[in-house]
């Protein structure tokens, strides 16, 4: 297979109430990501786009097709990715397969959402058919619920008392926070403590307003190249070192791991063992952060840290920068922002451009950074993993 | 191949407090909410079997929240329960205050009755969930 890289990014503003339709929002951010990859709309060869809901959104379905052709890319094949919040690492996943394959010499993948049109009940009743809706959302299955029921779990699997749980899970939204407030990009510019968590509103039983990420509208774009190509386009591309991708079924039917998610280890360990590196090697980390408890497992998921100590590391500043591994430095889904079909694509857009040196003049550069690994949760059950590297 | 366990028979039986699923020929384990092939061992060999309807909360959560429809059912408790036989599955706690439901929860015996989502107009049709009581 030939090595793929990352030319051209592109970013919206996350926000609450877009006043662009998600073929405006798309439109924007490809634009910005193909003239950063100094080509045209011409030069792209097949366009992938993560999307969720866009059909009860704004009653579009199939936007891929309508956004490759506003912007130019004339009859080029245009595929929709679902896989609930990993739509976009799915979409960019399966691009690099085809350009890596030789099919394909240069990609543009898109990722969208307008989750905040559905006005949040709809938005609640949506996003829980991600899990399964025969035999759990009868139960009132939401997803502030599942992680809940994780977080008791987590409480009790290891040993740590929930009031104790509690603050380190504070600890993951008050550093995601500050970080946002220095991304021009990020929904959310407001610092908050620990305090301001705790006595945020009751969502579902320990899970609290401010251990949630809200809900978003926003679009990113990438555009990918064999590495033959993006020499000849750019001079920082930055190469997929390894993906993954993996599986699973309804949340009961995890029983043997849970509060592990046993398909995020394995689409890691497929990115790590695809780029001869371990989790030591990484010099930072987008993660799935949809709630304070989903970061913190999935930082142990990854391997940065030992099973139930993940709310430690944050507590000592150990995923800040300068620290072991800096994590969601962008501020992740929480404060960042998550419109579910652009997340994956954003992940990528962040990682690529701290690996490119770029993210000096925004105050949060991790300095030096080599190797970035990207996780995205997608309901209960897609799990993807990408290591980008400068080399 | 047919399917085994249909969802219409396990909704059915549910109603009526009965809670279908799988025992498996090959390797013994029982495997419910029912699936095509046995969730431990992935065998077809497997005959329709009925749970104790008995087991252990494992975890919980009271929501406060609900999807578009469901507004009127908080707060509720879904908990998820090991069965005797080894499956977990997700359902609600009735028999108390969702309110007073506590950590001191988990571990404790249940038996499993049942409550009818009616259905919304995405549903396809009405869902029985497990709605289980405390036993001591």
């Amino acid at each position: 297979m030939r090595r793929v890289a990352v030319i051209g990014t592109g970013h919206s503003k996350f926000c609450f109430n877009s006043e662009k339709t998600q073929v405006e929002m798309l439109a924007e951010v490809a634009l910005d990501a193909i003239n950063e990859a100094n080509i045209t709309p011409k030069d792209v060869q097949a366009v992938n786009v993560g999307n969720v809901l866009g059909d009860f959104e704004e009653g579009q379905g199939m936007v891929q097709s309508f956004f490759a052709n506003d912007i130019g890319c004339f009859n080029v094949a245009a595929s929709r990715f679902e896989g609930a919040c990993a739509s976009g690492s799915m979409a960019v996943r399966d691009a690099v397969m085809w350009v890596a394959s030789g099919y394909y010499d240069i990609m543009l993948v898109g990722g969208v959402e307008k989750a905040t049109a559905m006005g949040t009940p709809l938005a609640t009743r949506t996003f829980a058919m991600f899990g399964d809706s025969r035999y759990e959302f009868p139960a009132g299955f939401t997803f502030p619920a599942v992680f809940a029921l994780l977080a008791h779990l987590y409480s009790n699997k290891y040993g740590i008392p929930l009031p104790a749980l509690k603050e380190q899970m504070a600890a993951v939204s008050v550093q995601s926070h500050e970080y946002a407030v220095k991304n021009p990009n990020a929904q959310i510019h407001k610092a908050i403590s620990k305090e301001d968590v705790l006595k945020s509103f009751m969502v579902s039983t320990p899970i609290q307003l401010q251990d949630a990420c809200p809900f978003s509208d926003g679009a990113a774009a990438v555009v990918i190249a064999s590495e033959e190509t993006a020499k000849k386009l750019v001079k920082k591309p930055v190469y997929f070192a390894g993906i993954g991708q993996a599986s699973s079924g309804k949340l009961s039917s995890q029983q043997k791991y849970l509060p592990r998610i046993r398909a995020r280890e394995l689409a890691s360990q497929q990115s790590y063992s695809m780029a001869g590196l371990t989790p030591k090697d990484m010099d930072l980390c987008e993660l799935h952060d949809c709630f304070s408890i989903a970061a913190m497992i999935a930082a142990e998921g990854l391997g940065f840290f030992d099973y139930g100590t993940s709310g430690l590391a944050w507590e000592k500043g150990q995923t800040r920068i300068g620290g072991k591994i800096p994590i969601n430095i962008s501020g992740g889904l929480k404060a960042k922002g998550h419109p579910i079909g652009a997340t994956g694509v954003s992940q990528v857009y962040e990682v690529t451009r701290q690996l490119r040196g770029d993210m000096a003049e925004q105050g949060r550069q991790v300095d030096g950074a080599k190797y970035g690994i990207i996780d995205t949760l997608g309901g209960d059950g897609v799990l993807v993993s990408m290591i980008l590297s400068t080399m | 191949m047919e399917y085994k366990l249909t969802f219409k028979n396990y909704n059915q039986a549910l109603k009526r407090d009965k809670l279908m699923g799988l025992k498996c020929k090959d390797c013994g384990a029982f495997t419910c909410p029912p699936m095509m092939v046995c969730g431990e061992c992935a065998s077809t060999n497997h005959e329709i079997v009925q749970l104790s309807g008995k087991g252990k909360v494992v975890t919980f959560t009271t929501s406060f929240i609900a999807s578009e429809g469901r507004e009127n059912e908080v707060p509720y408790t879904i908990v998820m329960v090991e069965m005797d036989e080894g499956p977990w599955i997700m359902g609600n706690l009735v028999s108390m205050d969702p309110k007073k439901v506590a950590m001191d929860i988990v571990g404790k015996t249940v038996q499993l009755g049942n409550r009818v989502y009616p259905a919304d107009k995405y549903s396809n049709g009405d869902l029985a969930r497990p709605a289980f009581s405390l036993l001591e």
